[in-house]
């Protein structure tokens, strides 16, 4: 095997030689005609034409109680059920992500709309019919809801951070500040909401269990499904090609995934699950709610000397994973005195896990906010307020920053937007029944480098095959990953194929925190660098040197195509990254800026984004185009989380009640303006190999709060109560707007 | 109980559970995957067909209600060798990026593109007696009952306003 170690900072590479000129290009996506002609095969649409059965799932009725006892009988006499599996096989929700097992059942209920059942039939219709005859009697139970009563308190797990960072001694740097910024914040529960509920098809032929999935990280897969099954884990295989849309959620194994296996097991079928739309809301995972509160001790000439950012969360019994709200506030601002804190507050509803940015996604909605009133507190713009607070090296930790663009993103974006034309004062600027405002917002995502691994094979023609256990759910995988092997091996991209999602792939990190691209690409770079070395010896060539272009090595006034080195031989080289010293030594993240300009309707209430600019900086980007996209979805996603998203509990009995597509507002069309995105041209030298960071998850770090900023800036209304719905901008704003209009 | 649908030109002869939707008779019984289930609701558009040449959710509908109806469906455009102007644009200005929701996405563009050509006014349509031209807002007003998580819709409202000169009316 061969590996890299990120001990050190990288030097130039191949990619910076640039000598294919493939590398960083927006380069059309490999699988993307397979896409838009609608032949890319999700995980329900396997074994299509074969004699298969399906599933439906039993949702409990209570919220909290024991599962007296399950009556099939019914359901099992309608002709074509096959069987209804129930009892403690049954799975509460998704995994965890990387946890051994899904939590089972156990003969409890712990939140409304649990799987207790599934029904397997012989067609989609009579399972769907039959799992409403399976009745269940509970003894029901007292459950708990509310974030804010705060029934039971506990410490989270150390996942996703370290719950707990604190420095010096704040309470008494807080009490000395000249200025003192105390304000709490609220984010509601939020829904990943991918656009393909999650889906397995699931094939036990007596000895081997095959399991299509949709599934972000592959490794843990066989392993969770032996533990639900019993099969032993080698003999399980679990692919996923294609997956539509994973934000988190699809980092842990779906419960489809294990009821269909136990369903193929028990019937000898192959069975198909799909969620409904409903089980997605109410049995994957969700994001949980928090409570924020933000203190920051200023100086009147407007200096941070303090930061503690301390938050509540959610999550239900037996589950460690908090939202990390906090995780920015550990570096993005100084302050020689520090709290960053989470408590999970355990409630009876369905699990929390991961979902995309999270701690960013959150936290920033309340510290962005923070800034821009203190700002205004100390008649100090936004971006000036942020230059003069931009810490030389990690506040919590003194580590030295690996490469920190805050300050170069802020003011490029300020030029490009023209922030100077802010209007100075709330209400200032109207247009008819429209209040128009801008407001801004930094944004930073943790970077991590994960281990991973690919293969690459070179076919006797000079055709490179890049394998590895790795995923795509939209991010471009695909794409990067032949991009990264065709400028290493000099090759055109269509000599370039790309084969993901399959568990006897070389293991690899998985689609998660951003780590996806740099990972699996840099396992890539690996690879390539063997496969080099092989074809350099065969040619007596020094490796370094040696210069690859279409299909041919150059070596001093030799040109040589890469099918006349292998003589009629396929060479297979397999690559790993790890994570080394480098994580330890300097403090890594990708950082950004989000400028918006906003109307808000004096009439209504309603906020119109007019006007939206990210800049950002990730050190190298691997496609310029998959790359924009992906902070377009982190945008939008902030356009959400800022006007529309907010997954309602019921605080009486526990039910998520807007558990779909029609209650539970995404942004849409007509919500999004084109949008504007610049990526700064940057090298991380410290991250990986390909001096690259994450950028799937910058963009919507803080995008919210520029938005709600804008709204302050458009009508004097300050949310910190999120969404910034129209009831609650109504109700804040002064009469004189509407008696002007 | 028989039906037989007409998809793409071709006659498909179905026994099917009349509970059957017209999404789950393509998906589950033709081999017809490119039509997508996100919500089986009518709230989220993945599963846009065109029906007699209009926009349906082909998961808000039976089957059995089809007979003599012509379908069109992704798979019906054009295929991966031989795109419809619609899929080639879509590749070009990357307006998806999970893939999920993009064959409704295709769809529901060449059927919104001919309610405009057919004169159709929508809600954002300045004057309803001049007739309507293909704009951004336009775009975004009549795509807005197609969701997009991975949230493409900057690019897809840039891949239909680029087909729109092109697009020929579908099969």
């Amino acid at each position: 095997m061969n590996k890299h170690v990120m001990d050190e900072a990288i030097g130039e590479t191949r990619l910076d030689r640039g000598t294919q000129g493939v590398i960083g290009k927006g380069a059309p996506r490999y699988e993307g005609k397979l896409k838009v002609s609608g032949t890319a095969p999700y995980a329900y649409e396997y074994l299509a034409g074969e004699d298969v059965a399906y599933g439906f799932i039993v949702p409990a009725s209570i919220a909290k109680g024991t599962i007296r006892s399950v009556d099939a009988t019914k359901a099992e006499a309608v002709p074509g059920v096959l069987t209804v599996i129930s009892g403690d096989r049954i799975v509460r929700a998704a995994s965890q992500p990387m946890a051994p097992a899904a939590q089972t059942i156990d003969g409890e209920v712990f939140h409304y709309n649990q799987p207790v059942a599934v029904v397997i039939a012989d067609r989609f219709e009579t399972a769907r019919h039959a799992a409403k005859l399976v009745k269940v009697d509970y003894d029901a139970k007292e459950g708990r809801f509310d974030i804010a009563a705060r029934t039971t308190v506990r410490e989270p797990a150390s996942m996703p951070m370290e719950p707990n960072q604190t420095r010096g001694d704040f309470e008494s740097a807080f009490a000395k500040a000249e200025i003192q910024y105390d304000q709490t914040f609220t984010t509601p529960s939020y829904q990943a909401a991918a656009m393909e509920p999650h889906a397995t098809t699931a094939k036990w032929d007596g000895e081997r269990l095959t399991v299509w999935t949709s599934h972000q990280l592959l490794e843990t897969a066989p392993g969770q499904l032996s533990k639900h099954t019993g099969v032993d884990a080698d003999k399980i295989t679990v692919h996923s090609p294609y997956i539509g849309g994973g934000f988190g959620s699809k980092l842990g194994l779906g419960p489809d995934a294990v009821m269909a296996c136990l369903g193929t097991i028990a019937t000898g079928k192959p069975v198909k699950i799909a969620l409904t739309r409903q089980n997605v809301f109410q049995a994957t995972s969700r994001r949980g709610e928090t409570v924020q509160r933000v203190r920051i001790g200023v100086t009147k000439a407007g200096k941070i000397t303090c930061f503690a950012h301390e938050t509540d969360t959610t999550n239900s019994p037996g589950n460690g994973f908090f939202e990390p709200s906090g995780i920015s506030s550990v570096f993005l601002y100084p302050g020689e005195d520090r709290i960053v804190s989470h408590n999970i507050v355990e409630t009876d509803v369905l699990m929390a896990s991961a979902c995309r940015a999270p701690g960013e996604a959150t936290g920033m909605l309340a510290t962005e906010g923070a800034l821009d009133e203190i700002a205004e507190q100390l008649g100090l713009d936004p971006v000036e307020f942020r230059r003069m607070n931009e810490p030389e090296v990690n506040p919590q930790t003194d580590t030295p920053f690996s490469s920190r663009r805050l300050i170069d993103c802020i003011e490029e974006g300020a030029r490009r937007f023209g922030w100077s034309d802010r209007p100075k004062t709330p209400g200032s600027r109207r247009e008819g029944e429209w209040l128009i405002g801008m407001g801004m917002a930094s944004a930073s995502r943790k970077n991590d480098l994960m281990e991973s691994s690919a293969e690459i094979e070179m076919s006797p023609d000079g055709r490179a095959t890049v394998r590895t256990g790795m995923t795509d759910i939209g991010t471009g995988t695909y794409t990067i990953l032949q991009q990264i092997a065709a400028e290493m091996l000099g090759l055109p991209l269509d000599m370039v194929d790309v084969e993901l999602g399959d568990s006897r792939f070389a293991p690899s990190s998985g689609s998660g925190g951003s780590w996806g691209a740099n990972s699996a690409g840099s396992s890539v770079y690996v690879a390539s660098l063997a496969l080099i070395r092989e074809l350099a010896s065969r040619i007596d060539a020094d490796a370094e040197t040696l210069t690859l272009k279409d299909g041919h090595a150059i070596s001093g006034n030799r040109q040589i195509p890469f099918a006349d080195i292998l003589k009629g031989e396929a060479i297979s080289v397999t690559g790993k990254i790890e994570p080394g010293k480098q994580a330890e030594e300097t403090h890594q993240a990708s950082y950004g800026a989000h400028f918006c300009e906003v109307a808000v309707n004096v009439v209504t209430g309603e906020t119109r984004i007019r006007r939206l600019l990210t800049v950002g900086a990730a050190g190298r980007i691997l496609n310029e185009k998959t790359a924009t996209s992906q902070c377009y979805g982190g945008q939008i996603w902030g356009i959400g989380y800022a006007l529309e998203e907010d997954l309602v509990i019921d605080k009486r009995n526990g039910l998520i009640v807007n558990h779909d597509l029609a209650e539970y507002h995404v942004p849409v069309h007509a919500d999004v303006p084109q949008l504007d995105v610049v990526l700064l041209e940057d090298r991380d030298p410290h991250a990986s190999p390909l001096a690259g960071k994450g950028i799937g998850e910058l963009a919507i770090a803080g995008v919210g709060a520029a938005i709600t900023n804008a709204i302050y800036n458009a009508c004097g209304v300050r949310i910190r109560d999120y969404p910034a719905t129209l009831d609650k901008i109504l109700a804040e704003l002064p009469d004189d707007y509407l008696t002007a209009a | 109980m028989n039906v037989t649908l007409s998809i793409n030109g071709r006659d498909h002869a179905l026994d099917i559970d009349p509970r059957t939707s017209l999404l789950d008779a393509c998906r589950d019984h033709l081999g017809l995957t490119g039509s997508k289930k996100g919500c089986d609701h009518g709230q989220c558009g993945a599963c846009t067909m065109l029906v007699n040449g209009r926009r349906i959710n082909a998961c808000l509908t039976l089957a059995v209600m089809h007979e003599n109806d012509a379908i069109t469906t992704v798979e019906g455009l054009g295929t991966a060798e031989n795109l419809h102007p619609m899929q080639a644009s879509f590749v070009e200005h990357d307006g998806y990026q999970c893939g999920y929701c993009t064959p409704g996405q295709v769809v529901s563009a060449v059927g919104m593109l001919g309610e405009i050509g057919d004169g159709w006014p929508s809600h954002v349509t300045k004057d309803i007696k001049t007739g309507t031209e293909i704009s951004g807002d336009e775009i975004r007003e009549r795509m807005s009952g197609n969701l997009c998580r991975c949230s493409a819709y900057p690019n897809i409202v840039d891949a239909i306003s680029a087909a729109a000169g092109k697009t020929k009316e579908p099969a």
